[in-house]
Order: structure tokens, then C-alpha cells, then sequence
């Protein structure tokens, strides 16, 4: 695990693996996972929205990126069937997920209802 | 201020930019931000000239793209909410709203092409992301040895039945008809296919499923008494497409499905606003003919401004 990483306010998406997923939960209070593929276009597509987001909440949500190609424990253990699929975990505990690109403030408001 | 806004970003508006820039016109796409131009979630175009072996949606779009970006078009991703008539230097003219703005020109050029249509079924909205999926290049490798279903008969079912293959242990097709709708070669592979089971004369009435799609009930047209239960892992539905046309509200005539009805010179029943591609009333939506639409569409909104300008090259039109 890269302890560099998490450091305590980023500005920009943490990447994250099966590895260390647990770990960035465990740390962070709000936490957004972006669970995404290069083969996937509408993933790409989110990709600039996450980290538009990220520098303009920083210090209120961390953003984080998974790639599910080579991370497929974090995909299988929340029966993740689609992506872009943002997993939300609050305190530790898994609150939401949301599927689909869609526009910065509506992704935005949809994050909101899980605080 | 432009001369050109194009609305979408698929072969249509790509090919539009390409020919506006080159004409020198003042050009700028307004893109989603979030809903990609169909053809870029589709694994292989096989049928688009000048690629023998075939070039996938992705990379055919990034080179389409990377081609009108070179002779200067300009990108920005904006969702489009609404049109409304101006006047710009004493000339008609049209203000394209986004959500956070808007944008001025004396032509439009919309491209805003399709989404996937949706069945309307019990489960659909539900499972969506967990079993139902519109996007097979997107979800296809979450389903490796399981049992899928895909819906529709078209050439997007097809080819998506096709590159599902490569993950799932078996992938039924589900047509309403009795037999494919999609092009000859598509069809004998699939029909061919030792991984592609039929189900045909049948729709799905319902998606089930605990947390993530288990199975579905199909039901035959002819009798529609006679149901059955399929158990499958995955819901890829491609049944048709509807326009992405609903900003329009009424500004720009279009048919009792939301296509835009668009003449031979793409233009609409609104002076200056132009159509191409799939969002138009259309006998064939491939990205041949979307990329033709979208030249015709250029040249005639260039056109328009020279006669708006009073400075157009020769009166002939094609009327």
C-alpha cells in the first residue's frame, strides 16, 4: 500500500486497488470510488468530471479512481454489472452507488443525498 | 459569436465540423458531457469504407475527430437546454442555451443522434446497472461465464450479441419476429454461432431478479398465453432508438417519434437550423450515411449565411 497517497485533503482522484480500498474507507469519512474501465466510453467520459470535482470539494469529498480490469475483487464484492459505477461509503459503510455519466452538478446533487 | 454552432459529436456533427472549418466559417460543437454518440459504445464497425477488417465505434470517432480538430474546430461540453430566435447585426440568427450560458450563430446544425430505447418492463428501471444494460462494450466483461440476454434483432443487437460471446458461456437472442432484421453477414455469423441461442416471436414482460438480475418472463406474440421463465445473469436490451430531440420543443418540425424531419439539403422547418444523422426522419442510420448528412448539412448552412450575408457564390439551389 502507498501511504503518499492519502494524504488527508486531495485535490485530485486517489488510485485505488482491491489492495488498498479498504484502507482509504477506513480513513476517509465521505468517500467517492469511481469504479471505471478504459474500455468503456462513458467511463472516459465521467473520467474529467471526477476531477473537476475533486479540486472544487476538496477538503468536503475525496474522489477515488478503481479500474476494474485489474481489480476484480472490489467489482465482485459489491455486484458491480455496470460502469461508470461510483460506489459511496460514508463512515466506513457503503451508502449508495450511482451508475451512469451524468452532468457535474447533477452527479453532484445525486452525491449529496447520501451525506 | 459564430457563424456555425453544431449540437452533438458523432460522425454527423464531426463531418458537419470538418467541412464548416475548411470553409473558414466560425465553428463551435457544443458536446455532452455525458451522452457519447452511440456508434463509440459499439465494438466493431465493419461497414464504414476505407477500413477493411473493420475499426471499432471508439477509435472511429476519435479519428472523425481528431480530423476536424485539425482544421480548427472548436469542442465545448455543454449540454444543450434550449433554442430560441435572435437577431445578430440586423440578421436572424439563434441562441443555443446551455445550462450554464448560451451561444450565438446565424446557422445551427443539430446532430444530437439517439439513445437506445428503453422496454418499458417491470425490473428495467430497477435493474438497470444491476443486470440491464444498454451498452455491451461497457458491462460485457462482467458477465464472464454466465448466461445473457440480449434483445432485439437489428444490427446493434447482432453485433453486440456477437462481441458478448467473447465473455459469456451462452448469449440468447430474444426477437420479437421470426427472423433478424440485421444485414445479411451479421446474421449468418450469429445464426452460425455456437455460443448464440434464438428465441423468437417473443418479448420480455418482466426483468427479476434479488439485488441483481436472476431471470426474465418472455411471452410469445402469437400466443401470448404462453410464458416462460429464462434464467440469465444479463439484460442487453437493443430494441430501438429514439432521437435526442426533446430541447427542441417544438421549434423545429419533427415526426410523431421526435425525428427531425430534414430535406435533401438537411434543412428544417426552421430557417437556418439544419439537421443530420441519426436524430433526422431517415430510411438508414449508419455512419456512412450520418457522415454524408452531416457534409450536405455544412455546405447548405454555409450557403445559407453567403444569402443571409448577401454574398452567396451563385443563387442555384437545388429546389
Amino acid at each position: 500500500m502507498n501511504e503518499d497517497k492519502f494524504v488527508d485533503n486531495p485535490d485530485h482522484p486517489i488510485i485505488l486497488s482491491d489492495a488498498d480500498l479498504d484502507a482509504a474507507v477506513a480513513k476517509y469519512p465521505f468517500i467517492v470510488v469511481d469504479c471505471w474501465a478504459e474500455w468503456c466510453g462513458p467511463c472516459r467520459m465521467l473520467g474529467p468530471i471526477i476531477e473537476s470535482l475533486a479540486k472544487k470539494k476538496q477538503g468536503d469529498i475525496v474522489f477515488a479512481k478503481l479500474d476494474v480490469e485489474g481489480n476484480p475483487q472490489t467489482a465482485s464484492k459489491y455486484g458491480i454489472r455496470s460502469i461508470p459505477n461510483l460506489l459511496v461509503f460514508k463512515n466506513g459503510q457503503k451508502v449508495g452507488d450511482i451508475v451512469g455519466a451524468m452532468p457535474e452538478d447533477k452527479l453532484l446533487d445525486r452525491i449529496n443525498t447520501f451525506r | 459569436m459564430h457563424d456555425i454552432i453544431i449540437i452533438g459529436s458523432g460522425p454527423a456533427g464531426l463531418t458537419a465540423g470538418i467541412y464548416a472549418c475548411r470553409s473558414k466559417l466560425r465553428t463551435i460543437m457544443l458536446t455532452s458531457q455525458v451522452n457519447p454518440s452511440l456508434i463509440t459504445t459499439t465494438d466493431l464497425v465493419e461497414n464504414y469504407p476505407g477500413f477493411p477488417g473493420g475499426i471499432s465505434g471508439f477509435e472511429l470517432v476519435e479519428r472523425i475527430k481528431a480530423q476536424a480538430t485539425s482544421f480548427g474546430l472548436e469542442i465545448v461540453e455543454k449540454d444543450v437546454t434550449s433554442l430560441e430566435r435572435i437577431t445578430l447585426e440586423g440578421k436572424a440568427a439563434w441562441r443555443v442555451r446551455v445550462h450554464d450560458g448560451a451561444y450565438e450563430a446565424f446557422a445551427v446544425i443539430i446532430a444530437t443522434g439517439t439513445e437506445y430505447a428503453h422496454l418499458n418492463v417491470p425490473g428495467e428501471q430497477e435493474f438497470t446497472g444491476k443486470g440491464v444494460s444498454y451498452c455491451a462494450t461497457c458491462d460485457g466483461p462482467f458477465y464472464r461465464n454466465a448466461h445473457v440476454v440480449v434483445v432485439g434483432g437489428g444490427n446493434a443487437a447482432v453485433q453486440e450479441a456477437l462481441f458478448l460471446t467473447r465473455f459469456a458461456s451462452k448469449v440468447t437472442i430474444i426477437h420479437r419476429r421470426d427472423r433478424l432484421r440485421a444485414d445479411k453477414t451479421l446474421q449468418d455469423q450469429a445464426l452460425n454461432h455456437e455460443k448464440i441461442g434464438f428465441l423468437w416471436n417473443s418479448v420480455v414482460d418482466e426483468i427479476l431478479g434479488n439485488g441483481v438480475v436472476k431471470s426474465i418472463r418472455v411471452s410469445d406474440v402469437k400466443d401470448p398465453a404462453r410464458k416462460q421463465t429464462l434464467e440469465a445473469e444479463g439484460v442487453f436490451i437493443f430494441t430501438g432508438k429514439i432521437p435526442n430531440t426533446g430541447f427542441l420543443r417544438g421549434e423545429v418540425e419533427c415526426d410523431e417519434q421526435g425525428f427531425i424531419r430534414a430535406d435533401h439539403a438537411m434543412k428544417t422547418s426552421a430557417p437556418g437550423i439544419f439537421a443530420c444523422g441519426d436524430c433526422t426522419r431517415k430510411l438508414l442510420r449508419q455512419v456512412v450515411t450520418a457522415c454524408g448528412d452531416g457534409a450536405t448539412a455544412a455546405f447548405a448552412a454555409e450557403q445559407y449565411i453567403e444569402e443571409l450575408r448577401g454574398t452567396a457564390y451563385s443563387a442555384w439551389s437545388p429546389h
